[in-house]
């Protein structure tokens, strides 16, 4: 049984129908990634299984909870974690009180062991420990943003554009930190416009146009199809 | 030596703005929303404390902390039943419904105590004390109530940088979506900011009624919109903010007063708000964010 099941789902904007009807899964220990250009709906995807969206159809399961029927403030504690897209780091906290508000449900004793593993996965973070986040460069902030998520224990692990605006070199450390992430057992769900590397490293992937999903299939595959290639990876 | 004087009257009335500012700012600060009933909430506990003493002759102490406690839960009610179901709307609506219960609460209040003025005893004895051979007089008053606002003023500030739920508050204040994906509840924090900011007010109440010695339904309006001025003045949404408007009005207020004009040192203070808004927007200690896509 898959640990996430998104069946069915529409979300509407107002009268802008974003999401008609996508269904898609992710089992335990995978990587998969939702290709798309901009507007296709990626994100409102994510939103939309953390609770910040609701789907007026459908039924989003994860790991035998019925997620439509449970707030955005409870679902960290169900295991699952969201890196929002543009990072969102609480620009005005430390780096440190940041890390403490991704283990705000986490009971105290368990805060100060996790932080320390944030720090072995994000080294950087650190040394910047008692910075103002909003003065962090944008990898760091992206550091950050993965860092906090993981201070709740998720068994999966949301990622919204995790490169965006972020110098090849820093992509190819996060996606490396991701690809350490899932072998240490945490699932991920990877929401990309880099369609290149999202699949390079997962195992699975959706394509997503305008609301639907047009293609899924194993990442490899979808990294020699023509019409991903045409679309997404430059020919 | 009337520059002291006056300048220690106008830290003691600032003082009662700031604490009222500082519930004004926090809300807004949380809520994003003007809270013009916040000087109603005052006057309601001015009443509380008048017949919490007067009545039931509890000790003034008492007295206070049953105001403080009735103007808590009246500060949560309100937002329950007027605020929160307007989150997803205009906030040109929850302005407009802020006024709204502004005149509930003082037609409320005439009707259940009347709009005839009542006498309001301090809350502390009116002695003073006489310094420079009697040319100061600084009365105990105005001692307490410096006092108790810088001690509301660490407290607070203690609050929101050292404990986890002063730390979501603001998370809240800067993201509420990326809070909730934190596992903070949204709602509750809100609640728990109105909470505090309107037991804030019914200390300022005390205070102020205790200067005044007269209470009536509508004594919370003018209050209320001078530390709203104070709140813009510092930088709404910010505490130190707050604080500092609320101190430098009170001291700018009492100055006009005694050395320019008594009837004219309304018209000055609102006269600061409005440079205030064309020159400095962003008060004295409140940073422009700009929104990063």
């Amino acid at each position: 049984m898959s640990m996430l099941e998104v069946k069915d789902i529409n979300v509407y904007y107002g009268s802008i129908h974003a999401i008609k009807g996508i269904s898609f899964s992710v089992n335990e220990g995978e990587i998969i990634s939702l290709i798309g250009a901009n507007g296709a709906g990626k994100t409102t995807v994510l939103h939309t299984i953390s609770g910040l969206l609701t789907s007026t159809t459908g039924q989003i399961t994860f790991m035998d909870h019925n997620l439509m029927k449970i707030p955005a403030h409870k679902m960290v504690t169900l295991g699952l974690a969201h890196v929002p897209e543009g990072r969102h780091v609480f620009t005005r906290m430390t780096v440190k009180e940041n890390l403490e508000m991704g283990g705000y449900t986490l009971p105290k004793e368990e805060i100060e062991p996790l932080m320390e593993e944030v720090y072995s996965h994000f080294p950087r973070l650190k040394e910047r420990e008692s910075q103002i986040a909003g003065t962090l460069s944008g990898g760091e902030q992206q550091m950050l943003a993965m860092g906090r998520a993981l201070m709740s224990k998720p068994r999966l692990l949301m990622l919204d554009e995790p490169s965006m605006g972020l110098s090849p070199i820093l992509v190819d450390e996060i996606f490396s930190i991701i690809h350490s992430l899932n072998e240490a057992g945490t699932t991920i769900l990877l929401v990309e416009q880099n369609a290149q590397m999202a699949l390079s490293i997962a195992d699975r992937g959706y394509v997503l146009e305008t609301g639907k999903i047009v293609l899924s299939a194993d990442a490899d595959e979808l990294l020699h199809n023509d019409m991903v290639r045409k679309a997404y990876l430059g020919g | 030596m009337t520059f002291l004087q006056f300048l220690i009257t106008g830290l003691s009335l600032g003082s009662v703005y700031a604490i009222i500012a500082l519930g004004y700012t926090m809300v807004y600060g949380i809520a994003k929303m003007l809270n013009f009933a916040h000087g109603d909430i005052i006057m309601v506990g001015a009443y509380i404390a008048y017949f919490a003493m007067g009545k039931y002759n509890l000790p003034s102490f008492v007295a206070v902390m049953a105001s403080v406690l009735v103007c808590t839960l009246l500060g949560v009610v309100v937002e329950r039943l007027a605020y929160k179901p307007l989150r997803k709307v205009s906030s040109l609506s929850v302005l407009i419904t802020a006024i709204g219960v502004s005149y509930f609460l003082q037609n409320g209040a005439q009707l259940l105590w009347s709009s005839a003025p009542k006498m309001f005893t301090s809350i502390i004895p009116a002695d003073t004390i006489k310094l420079f051979d009697g040319q100061l007089t600084v009365t105990y008053l105005s001692i307490f109530t410096i006092v108790v606002t810088l001690l509301i003023m660490v407290g607070l500030t203690l609050f929101v940088t050292r404990s986890k739920i002063g730390k979501a508050m603001r998370a809240c204040a800067e993201d509420k979506d990326t809070a909730r994906l934190m596992g903070i509840n949204v709602d509750t924090t809100i609640s728990i900011t109105f909470a505090i900011g309107s037991g804030l007010a019914a200390v300022a109440a005390a205070l102020y009624a205790s200067a005044y010695q007269s209470i009536s339904p509508t004594l919370g309006s003018m209050p209320g919109i001078k530390a709203f001025t104070a709140a813009v003045l510092g930088g709404i949404g910010s505490m130190p903010g707050a604080f500092l408007g609320g101190l430098l009005l009170g001291v700018i207020e009492t100055l006009v007063k005694g050395y320019l004009t008594t009837q004219l040192s309304d018209a000055f203070v609102f006269g600061i708000l409005i440079i205030i808004l064309l020159v400095k927007p962003s008060g004295l200690l409140g940073k422009r964010y700009v929104e990063k896509v």
